[in-house]
């Protein structure tokens, strides 16, 4: 090979090098414009807002819509109930799923193929098949505008995803362990209790996060719009929906878009903080899938 | 022609951990030469670096004179075979032949004639439609060096080829390789663990630990004049027996046994205190019965192997290994004593803090 | 069946017991719900397939059946192929991977109905940074009705669909990526391949399972579309951004005529088993790569 093309090697790569990193930076971006844009908007005054043409970075950062929303109490209990649905739901989906989990992944037991068909149910259709005979449903036992109404579907399309996560874990769990603990006496409950529960720390923390950054929970719309239709019973998405349909003259942009950064704070937090975990549980997730 | 050099590489991993410390290698067109270590020494750094796939620190590689340091794996000459022989499990047999030949550009009719003729050399012409995961470990092994044989390369480099293999299939492939390569005549550069591999199949042996070569040779030359400790430790099967001896002016003791030193050695153990002493089980002569210049030793254990035995004995506090011919174990048994000697011309010295030979 | 089976067995079955109720409830009940109402009128007598037939003569449901065929057919084929350009990106190792790795996730996890709030703000057609953008680079000369045009629209519900979405496939075919022996590349780059022989060789055909799956989720969500466009357009203008789901959403919610959307719900219902079953016959016919 002649020195000149040795050099052309050498050339080419850096300049492989420079345009891959240019490459990455334009991804990122591209990912985070809009959320950094809802930002930026949040922190304008009244009048900034609105202008011709657009400013991109406010002249003074003005806190005044933050100001306003934390003292709205209809926001507040807004959000309020966000995290209280959020939380129950993660919590009941979180020990549904771990019982059914290490059911399923170490019980051969005649009705694993109903619930296999019911989880495949829940995750695969469109939430709207579901959603009027539920309506009906609440509306006859007066749970609209409750938390239960929402708490109960969210955990119930929660499962797919916490059972598959949970059970490709258990996986990993050395079967002897627990026929050790046979052995030693142990009955099912006191193994599940005892030994498996402690070990799956790590797990169960990332399920809980995905459970509660996913798509029913904080963030979920459809049944949200629909079974709270009182002002101080709706959760923050369905709020701030809301706010964004009313006209422009009436709520400015710059309060709303300030609400949507308190509404997301959460979920980018737990993302921020956790997402190696995240990615990790679910990659590993779906090789096994 | 091709001459492979490998000036002063160094390789560092990760800021900390030295893979390789200036090694300097030089391996002749035609050679079947081995690079044989225990695991974690480096051996294959070493391939890897000479194929490519891995960038070195510092140092170069000369095919030839010619410095390829900034050569692509595409575009360096090479064959190389891979432990878990990475076949396209997507690609049937022949296709994973001819994979590389297509994007090199051979015409079909040449592409035609090396699959014929390597599917001959290899017996695998019947396999050619199969997926890699219908084929035995043997097999895949076998397409694994067809692919490397049809690209006709310049140097082939195998790693561990045959360390997936059971035991038996690996004493035959170890033949079989033997005579392919004799055939093809084409410099090699394989890469074990296994001692017996090496001694069979190469020309010449570099021994390597740590990612330092410690010895470079053929067998005979690394079995019967080891530069250092490690070397005589590593190659012979059973171990050889290391003993550590004091030295009194021409004596040496062991014990409460004296031995006097007659051999050529004497100059060079005389003035230390203390020397290491390495002999062979092959080379330590068992007796019954008690005579001048021999060692009291305790029958611990046997090991049966075919038509030999291995005796475990206590000599003072270190354990020797004897190889006898199981007849001999007739007349004791178990717990007995014994008596050992061997001949000065076997013994080997090295020194008690560097190990290396004297 | 020994006595240590048995009571395993109830053991399991207690374990599984809260998911399956609540499994039965929340998605069983009503598919059956569904169906039964869409066999009666509005009086609560049976009406047979009369609103079966009503639905086959719906042209505002047709026009909304394609355009949601229109939204996956062109968003889906989108994120799939960015999905795995940034999967194959992120696969590599670089300064930083894991800061681009949380910034590429984040689209998904953020919430779809916010975000879709911050879409409309940047649609805006005086004061959004779109249109303010491409009159700053002289690629329009005029402020554009983003969400106020059909076409338009639809382009922004696209756009929005597959920023949102193409993070959930980017993680799927990370994993695809992660699964595949990495001295198949070395030894393909000794059989003498460049960068792209790699892909095409070896990245591409062992990837075709999880590309398989991510293509099945995918479609099967996008087909359910709703959050998004109630925001964006409320399914206008004039219907032209109207998905199923959406006009489901309103015939019962607005119009108020449950049983014939408990119709549409099981035309869907049967359209949406059709492709799963369809695809998974596909899928079950094909053998797997083992190593």
């Amino acid at each position: 090979m002649s020195i000149e093309k040795r050099k052309k090697n050498a050339v080419w790569r850096k300049l492989k090098i420079s345009f891959f990193y240019l490459l990455i930076i334009f991804i990122v971006f591209f990912h985070l414009a809009p959320f950094l844009w809802q930002v930026i908007s949040s922190l304008k005054n009244a009048e900034e807002i609105y202008s011709i043409p657009v400013k991109y970075f406010p002249s003074s950062v003005s806190w005044d819509s933050y100001k306003h929303l934390i003292t709205s109490p209809v926001f507040l209990k807004n959000f309020f109930n966000s995290i209280i649905i959020s939380l129950a739901t993660t919590f009941f989906c979180l020990v549904f799923a771990t019982l059914s989990a290490y059911s399923l992944s170490r019980i051969n037991i005649k009705f694993k193929n109903l619930l296999q068909l019911l989880l495949l149910l829940a995750c695969l259709f469109p939430q709207i098949i579901f959603l009027v005979p539920l309506y009906e449903f609440m509306a006859k036992f007066h749970f609209i505008n409750k938390s239960f109404a929402l708490v109960l579907p969210y955990v119930t399309f929660s499962l797919p995803l916490a059972i598959w996560m949970m059970a490709g874990f258990f996986q990993t769990i050395p079967k002897e362990l627990e026929e050790q603990a046979m052995i030693d006496g142990f009955s099912r409950m006191k193994i599940l209790w005892k030994i498996i529960l402690p070990l799956s720390w790590p797990a169960l923390a990332t399920c809980a996060i995905l459970i509660f950054i996913g798509p029913f929970a904080w963030n979920e719309f459809l049944f949200a719009l629909t079974f709270m239709t009182r002002d101080m019973s709706r959760t923050v998405p369905v709020a701030i929906a809301l706010l964004s349909g009313a006209s422009m003259y009436e709520v400015p942009w710059s309060r709303i878009c300030a609400a949507c950064v308190l509404a997301t704070l959460p979920v980018v937090i737990f993302v921020v903080l956790f997402q190696r975990k995240i990615i990790a549980g679910l990659t590993r997730g779906a090789l096994k899938g | 022609m091709a001459k492979l050099e490998l000036k002063n590489i160094t390789k560092i991993f990760d800021k900390h951990v030295v893979g390789l410390k200036g090694l300097n290698l030089e391996i002749e067109d035609g050679e079947f030469f081995t690079i044989l270590g225990p695991s974690g020494s480096g051996k294959s750094t070493v391939l890897r670096i000479i194929a490519g796939l891995e960038k070195q620190n510092e140092g170069d590689v000369l095919i030839d004179g010619m410095n390829i340091n900034d050569f692509l794996p595409q575009q360096r000459n090479v064959s190389f075979v891979f432990q878990n022989y990475a076949l396209y499990p997507h690609m049937n047999v022949y296709e994973n032949i001819v994979v590389g030949l297509r994007i090199k550009g051979c015409s079909s009719e040449e592409i035609q004639n090396r699959v014929i003729e390597v599917s001959k050399l290899l017996e695998i012409s019947e396999l050619l439609k199969r997926k890699p995961k219908a084929l035995s470990g043997g097999q895949r092994q076998r397409v694994a060096l067809a692919r490397a044989i049809a690209k006709r390369p310049q140097i082939f480099l195998l790693d561990e080829p045959l360390s997936n293999l059971d035991a038996l299939l690996r004493e035959r492939m170890r033949t079989e390789l033997k005579l392919l390569f004799k055939q093809l005549k084409t410099t090699v550069i394989y890469v074990t663990h296994d001692q017996q591999e090496a001694i069979s199949l190469s020309d010449r042996i570099a021994l390597i630990d740590k990612g330092t070569l410690k010895q470079i040779g053929s067998y005979e030359k690394l079995y019967y004049e080891p530069n250092s400790l490690f070397v005589a430790s590593f190659l012979g099967s059973p171990h050889i027996n290391v003993l550590k001896v004091d030295v009194d002016q021409e004596k040496f003791i062991l014990g409460s046994s004296v031995w006097e030193i007659h051999s050529d050695y004497l100059p060079r153990i005389r003035n230390r205190k203390k020397v290491i002493m390495g002999i062979r089980p092959e080379d330590v002569y068992v007796h019954l019965v008690s005579d001048k210049n021999r060692f009291p030793a305790k029958f611990l254990e046997v090991e049966k192997m075919g038509k030999y035995a291995v005796l475990n004995l206590k000599l003072h506090n270190e354990i020797v290994r004897a190889v006898i011919e199981k007849k001999l174990l007739e007349g004791t048994r178990k717990g007995n004593d014994l008596w050992i000697n061997f001949e000065e011309k076997n013994l080997q010295f090295f020194d008690a803090d560097s190990y290396l030979s004297l | 069946m020994s006595g240590k089976d048995i009571s395993e067995q109830k053991f399991g079955l207690f374990l599984i017991l809260p998911s399956l109720i609540i499994l039965g409830v929340v998605a069983l009940y009503p598919l059956f719900r569904n169906l039964l109402l869409s066999f009666m009128g509005s009086d609560g007598q049976f009406a047979g397939l009369h609103n079966f037939l009503l639905l086959l003569q719906d042209g505002r449901f047709k026009k909304s059946f394609l355009n949601t065929l229109l939204i996956s057919g062109i968003s889906v084929p989108i994120q799939l192929s960015l999905g795995l350009f940034f999967a194959v990106v992120l696969h590599k190792k670089f300064l930083g991977r894991e800061v681009v790795r949380t910034a590429v996730f984040l689209p998904w996890a953020l919430p779809t109905a916010i975000i879709a709030v911050t879409w409309k703000w940047i649609f805006n057609d005086f004061y959004g940074v779109f249109n303010d953008l491409l009159l700053r680079l002289n690629l329009i000369n005029e402020p554009l009705a983003w969400l106020g045009r059909p076409n338009l629209a639809f382009f922004c519900i696209i756009f929005a669909e597959v920023w949102k979405c193409t993070p959930f496939v980017v993680v799927i075919l990370l994993a695809g990526l992660q699964s595949i022996p990495s001295d198949l590349y070395e030894a393909i780059s000794v059989d003498g391949a460049n960068a792209w022989q790699n892909f095409k060789l070896i990245t591409l055909p062992l990837l075709k399972p999880a590309l398989l799956v991510a293509l099945i989720f995918r479609s099967i969500q996008t087909f359910g579309i709703f959050d998004s466009i109630w925001i964006l357009t409320g399914g206008g203008p004039g219907g032209s951004t109207e998905s199923v789901s959406l006009y489901i959403y309103d015939t019962v919610f607005r119009y108020l005529k449950f049983n014939y959307g408990a119709t549409l719900v099981v035309f869907n219902f049967v359209i949406s088993l059709t492709f799963v079953l369809i695809v998974y016959y596909m899928f079950a016919t094909r053998r797997q790569f083992e190593y």
